[in-house]
């Protein structure tokens, strides 16, 4: 390769893919795809609710959606007009450990997206005015997130799990927090946390690795270095008791939560811990961006309670976060069952994983199941970019390259211990939704 | 863009239209289709009778039992889906290229051969009861049935494909059975494939599976009565207490999707609301007033007649404040041309966007199926810069005029009213 000047040291080059780091910190991952004449874009900053402190909740999901309201170099409103024109798509994401913004574009627009995401690195407006507009949307959004009853459920649920961790908030924020939090602290959120090293850039798609670079370190030559910020929270283990929580809402349907604690993506028994989750309630996919998912009639919940009449659906959610987080069990309770009975049969199965070790043809098939999921996964170019930068913001990117490796590698023994340990009956939260119209009785 | 050169298209003498597109850059495949069973043949006191026939397809078939359906799929990694809308049935499943003919044969066991086991349809109207119940509490859902009523009066378009609780829980297995006998034939059914498998070994597997399904000799035909755009406002509020924000749905009739009206109306809609974030309706309700977290149109255009809707999230103190703004800008857009450069950004979209859309197997896909339900000729795709192209901001206001009469729109919320 012809490339290779001051400032950016080669990390990683593997085929099309490579890894590279700019002097002032940003760290950049390039794969060349050229399979269709697009490129997806990423930009994540390694901040989230985790970086929330009380009576700012939701600050970090705002900032995000501030980022969407002008630079000087881009007036609000020139550029969701720009990259519409083009065909190209964007949007934004907050979470517990990170917030990432991307734009797919035609691959000879692409220009546009880099150059907004690198001014809107440093130099966003936070608008006074805009704030204030803003304001009413976001709480516009949480009151459509409070019509839904999981939504009341999971913040119960998850405020219950945690006694001090920025997890036991929702990423939207506290209602009152979201009444009070002025333009002022949403700047100094972003300033604190917006910054070349603090973030992670990824591209994936039709262009040539050298000009790219070449057009990045142009790009964020002129951003200032400042030290990336500090993780804030301490880490929370098992959940120390059984804890009960029940919401009342309307509807008819009950709900039913389990939370245990679950290992952070970068602990040891993270890859069993995806195994015994598969097993439970059916594979994931890390295909946001299509290429579907699988379904899990043939998983042991499914198999217990759904079939057997006590839910008409059960799942599992298991994330890969930088600190412990939760591993939920949520089910749908049937019209003619309580949600007493629902919890039974989980706890029945349950037991059983706690006891009996599963065949190593189990194992085989969750990684047969994983490696399928990524080959429909990888026709979206979308997918492969968010790839690139996921794994980053909990673990590193080998976490994502190995994922099918590590999970093929996982052993029954390994299977069972985790389960023994991290599924424990007494270490809990039980969230229950109760319909102010249903039939059950508690 | 996929065109005549790389799409084969092929009857079976039994009446099965199969369009293939190959596509070896992934060892994959995704297949979809449709046949025509749907609501429309629902008779009234069993709405809800196609698509919980759809559901069951995979609860059991002469050669395998539900277990074994899903331990075959699952275990490859690969899914399959059946739903119902008012002409048809459709399905579509995705899998590794090396396992087609698995999932044709789970396709064909599942639209010939189900035997809808009388202990599965009972867990299958438990679930289905239990998704209306939830329907009941949605108020997006709630807004958009109410609005559908109103606009389609007596009409299969105005009443939910998923029925209503007195009706699909009134649907036994027998009736399943004798809706799959009635309807549920080769006549028109259309098989689309795309992905890493050429597209005569596709034939060959697909003839294999179905060529000794005989046709319907005499087919019922299924006409929807016309549909007439409402000559006055209408204005209805589904009550659901205890919900935070209220759900607006308005709007009026669309085109059909064959009707040269569509182009100019598609793209005057991403104007409206669509292009950017959300257009026209987006700027003034969310960007400037502040007044809700979505508020966007949609055009959905049908065999016969669409709908062309405006749809908003609001806290309920903000209700009549979105009505009244958006009011002002279906007027506005009514009145006075969009600018110039209003239609060519959205002709610039509709064009740009193609490639991000038929980047996967199942976005082509889908476009087949689109270009086979509504006969758009295998070239659409290819022509389709030419026709976005000839568009002007006269057709886009006459278009307008055509179907959306600011005094005459069909108003409908969902939540708590202030």
């Amino acid at each position: 390769m012809g490339w290779c000047w001051l400032g950016i040291i080669i990390l990683l080059m593997n085929n099309s893919f490579s890894q590279h780091q700019l002097s002032n910190g940003l760290l950049v991952h390039l794969k060349e795809i050229h399979t269709a004449p697009l490129v997806s874009h990423w930009v994540w900053y390694r901040v989230g609710s985790r970086n929330e402190v009380p009576g700012k909740t939701g600050i970090s999901h705002w900032v995000e959606h501030m980022q969407f309201k002008g630079t000087p170099a881009y007036p609000s409103g020139v550029l969701d007009k720009a990259i519409s024109r083009y065909g190209g798509v964007w949007n934004a994401f907050t979470y517990l450990d990170w917030t990432a913004y991307f734009e797919t574009m035609p691959a000879d627009h692409i220009h546009l997206a880099m150059e907004l995401e690198a001014s809107r690195m440093h130099e966003s407006l936070f608008d006074p005015l805009e704030v204030e507009s803003e304001r009413t949307v976001i709480l516009s959004e949480r009151e459509g997130n409070e019509n839904i009853p999981i939504f009341r459920l999971d913040e119960a649920v998850q405020r219950a799990a945690f006694d001090s961790h920025p997890y036991q908030h929702e990423v939207i924020g506290e209602t009152a927090d979201l009444h009070s939090i002025s333009r002022d602290d949403l700047y100094q959120h972003y300033r604190t946390y917006y910054s070349p090293a603090n973030a992670v850039l990824c591209m994936a798609g039709d262009f040539q690795t050298d000009e790219m670079l070449k057009t990045l370190e142009q790009l964020y030559a002129g951003i200032s270095v400042k030290p990336a910020s500090p993780g804030t929270a301490s880490q929370e283990g098992i959940i120390p008791d059984r804890r009960r929580v029940e919401v009342n809402g309307p509807g008819e349907t009950a709900f039913v939560r389990l939370a245990y604690r679950a290992p952070q993506a970068d602990h040891p028994d993270f890859f069993a811990f995806t195994i015994l989750d598969s097993l439970l309630a059916g594979p994931s996919s890390l295909n946001l961006f299509g290429g579907g998912g699988i379904s899990n009639k043939t998983s042991r919940l499914y198999q217990a309670v759904v079939e057997r009449e006590f839910a008409v659906g059960v799942s599992g959610s298991l994330q890969p976060t930088i600190d412990p987080y939760l591993y939920e069990i949520t089910a749908t309770v049937h019209p003619k069952r309580t949600s007493e009975e629902v919890l039974a049969a989980v706890d029945q199965e349950l037991e059983r994983i706690r006891q009996d070790l599963i065949i190593p043809d189990e194992v085989a098939r969750a990684a047969k199941q994983a490696r399928a999921q990524f080959v429909f996964g990888s026709e979206n170019i979308t997918n492969q970019a968010f790839w690139l930068g996921y794994a980053e913001m909990f673990a590193h990117y080998d976490w994502f390259e190995q994922y099918v490796d590590r999970l093929s590698a996982v052993t029954p023994e390994e299977v069972l211990r985790v389960a023994q340990i991290w599924l424990q009956p007494d270490h809990r939260v039980e969230g229950i939704y109760i319909p102010e119209n249903g039939g059950q009785s508690l | 863009m996929p065109g005549p050169h790389d799409i084969t298209r092929t009857t079976l003498p039994n009446g099965i239209t199969l369009l293939c597109r190959p596509n070896f850059s992934s060892p994959s495949v995704y297949l979809t289709g449709y046949l025509a069973a749907g609501s429309i043949q629902d008779p009234p006191q069993k709405l809800g009778l196609a698509n919980f026939t759809a559901r069951s397809l995979m609860r059991g078939t002469q050669k395998r039992s539900f277990q074994q359906i899903y331990q075959e799929l699952e275990t490859i990694g690969a899914s399959m889906g059946f739903d119902a809308n008012v002409h048809t049935s459709s399905f579509s499943a995705r899998a590794l290229s090396e396992d087609l003919p698995l999932i044709l044969d789970l396709l064909s066991q599942a639209l010939r051969f189900p035997l809808f086991p009388e202990e599965h349809i009972l867990k299958v109207r438990a679930q289905l009861l239990t998704g209306l119940a939830m329907r009941a509490q949605d108020t997006a859902e709630m807004a958009s049935l109410e609005f559908d009523r109103l606009l389609f009066p007596n009409h299969p378009y105005g009443r939910p494909e998923d029925g209503f609780p007195e009706s699909v829980g009134s649907i036994q297995a027998g009736e399943l059975a004798a809706f799959h006998g009635n309807y549920y034939k080769p006549n028109g059914m259309v098989l689309v494939i795309v992905g890493g498998i050429a597209a005569e070994a596709a034939l060959d597997m697909v003839a294999a599976q179905f060529s000794d399904w005989q046709p319907d000799l005499h087919p019922e035909t299924f006409d929807a009565p016309p549909v007439l755009p409402p000559d006055k406002p209408a204005r209805s509020h589904i009550t659901i207490p205890g919900m935070s924000q209220t759900d607006l749905v308005m709007g009026a009739l669309g085109p059909a999707r064959t009707s040269p009206d569509y182009i100019p109306a598609a793209l005057g809609n991403n104007i409206l609301g669509q292009f950017g974030m959300m257009g026209r309706i987006g700027d003034v309700v969310r960007e400037k007033a502040g007044l809700a977290y979505y508020a966007s149109t949609s055009l959905n255009a049908w065999m016969h007649v669409g709908s062309w809707e405006v749809s908003a999230g609001v806290n309920p103190q903000n209700l009549q404040k979105a009505i009244d703004l958006i009011i002002s800008e279906i007027s506005r857009f009514v009145q006075e041309p969009v600018s110039a450069d209003e239609l060519s950004d959205s002709q610039s979209n509709f064009i740009g966007r193609l490639p991000l859309q038929m980047e996967s197997n199942g976005g082509v896909g889908n476009a087949l199926v689109n270009i086979e339900r509504f006969n758009l000729g295998l070239d659409y795709y290819q022509q389709y810069a030419n026709r976005v192209m000839t568009v002007s901001t006269d057709d886009v206001l006459n278009t307008a005029r055509r179907y959306l009469n600011p005094d005459a729109l069909i108003v409908t919320s969902a939540g708590v009213m202030e």
